[in-house]
């Protein structure tokens, strides 16, 4: 690394400086677009006590679900469990502290954190056990929810080409939550299917600029498909 | 004869109008987009951040990165868009959407919607849905009328935690089309076959049955 390069070469240099305790906002919607080597690392690492910020918490085997396996996750924010058993055990068991949060309220709190904005209202919510113990507030007629913003001491984030500089590109729907979880950590590392010169990506076409990543690592992926459908 | 899941599909499908913006939820919700009616166009919005869902791919077009809200693979149409889930959310929280259809539990006349968990016994998450009836301002709840042991799920008051309050006005059933105005049900339309007074006895909360209520017809 040196002055605007961000590539490392390695995953533990990747993820230098993560300890227990600490909160990792993670990317990906589903199985789709997660940073699956870089959740591989923090497992082969074996930190524990995590805060792990991300919208499901992939499936048995696979994705956030290998962190659930070892323990290591404390506390888990997330809007959807769904099909992953071992999640709903450990939340079920009171092993696993969650705190189940509307899909809309998590991307906004992440964007927020990374736009330096520290809470927000919004009427989701309202009226529902997500309301309580939150501020309300009654504007022009409608009542709203005071939500807090996240930021995390490691983003991780999937993204399909960097350059150096790190100013990244998404590939379809992989997109999902990661350029919010991308603005918002404290260090944020991008792993990517390919890595290309500056100037090589047109500038117009950046979703998460350059200034919001602090390393980028080049990875090779499996992308496993959760539910894969196809038409007659 | 209660309708069949296709038959609900069919007709929530007759509500939609050309160049709406829909979102269809998971199950029943997302049989809608077969019935689209020919020469309207509609776009499907799919909150992991499609705008513009299409068919589902050919075996050759499935693509890992390119999926739908409830995470099949999926194809984009001509004109789709694609971005992050914090767009996503704002263009259904500020209202940019013209139809949300999703299922549910129950429903009161309140206009509550519980939806998302039965405590102590199924905690799948919220996902998308308080964003989507928060933020819509023209939703179609769809789900069956009562549970399989014949208990009503359209209440004067839901029993299981809310997905939001004071925000459904349409229910389909499989038994009946109502609208929920100043604190009651209103029977508008019943499935072919369905009398009147099975519709009165399955429904749990205040119900205001007109003096003619049609039958739905179909195809």
């Amino acid at each position: 690394m040196a002055g605007l390069d961000k590539r490392v070469n390695t995953y533990e240099e990747a993820l230098a400086g993560l300890t227990d305790g600490m909160t990792i906002l993670a990317g990906g919607f589903g199985l789709c677009g997660i940073p699956e080597n870089l959740i591989a690392e923090i497992r082969r690492q074996q930190v524990k006590g995590l805060t792990v910020v991300s919208n499901n918490c992939g499936i048995d085997g696979f994705g956030l679900g290998v962190l659930l396996e070892d323990r290591q996750i404390r506390k888990m924010i997330a809007s959807y469990v769904g099909e992953n058993a071992l999640f709903e055990r450990q939340l079920l068991g009171g092993e696993l502290e969650v705190e189940l949060t509307p899909q809309g309220t998590l991307a906004e709190k992440l964007r927020a954190g990374g736009a330096g904005i520290p809470a927000f209202y919004t009427a989701t919510g309202h009226g529902t056990p997500v309301a309580e113990g939150k501020e309300v507030r009654e504007i022009r007629g409608r009542h709203y929810i005071l939500e807090e913003a996240i930021t995390g001491d490691f983003a991780i984030v999937k993204g399909w080409k960097a350059d150096y500089f790190g100013n990244v590109v998404y590939r379809h729907t992989a997109q999902n939550f990661n350029p919010v979880v991308a603005s918002a950590g404290r260090i944020t590392v991008v792993e990517v299917e390919e890595i290309v010169a500056p100037g090589e990506l047109e500038p117009t076409q950046i979703h998460t600029p350059g200034i919001y990543v602090d390393r980028v690592i080049l990875g090779h992926f499996e992308k496993r498909i959760e539910k894969r459908t196809v038409r007659a | 004869m209660a309708l069949s899941r296709e038959q609900m599909a069919q007709r929530v499908a007759r509500e939609l109008k050309d160049g709406y913006y829909v979102n269809l939820g998971i199950g029943i919700p997302t049989l809608v987009a077969n019935y689209v009616p020919e020469g309207m166009d509609v776009m499907l919005q799919s909150e992991n951040g499609l705008l513009g869902m299409g068919a589902f791919p050919s075996e050759a077009e499935v693509d890992a990165d390119m999926i739908n809200a409830g995470k099949q693979t999926v194809t984009a149409r001509r004109g789709a868009s694609i971005f992050s889930s914090a767009e996503s959310f704002a263009m259904i929280r500020g209202g940019h959407v013209d139809l949300t259809v999703l299922g549910a539990f129950e429903v009161d006349v309140e206009g509550n919607i519980a939806s998302w968990m039965i405590p102590g016994k199924l905690v799948k998450g919220m996902g998308g849905a308080m964003d989507l009836v928060a933020g819509a301002d023209n939703i179609i709840v769809t789900m069956t009328h009562a549970s399989k042991d014949g208990e009503s799920k359209l209440l004067s008051r839901c029993s299981l935690p809310l997905t939001g309050a004071g925000c459904i006005r349409k229910v389909l059933t499989d038994l009946a089309y109502l609208e929920i105005e100043n604190g009651t049900f209103v029977l508008k339309e019943r499935a072919p076959g369905v009398s009147v007074e099975e519709i009165v006895a399955k429904t749990a909360g205040k119900l205001v049955v007109p003096e003619h209520v049609p039958e739905m017809t179909f195809y």
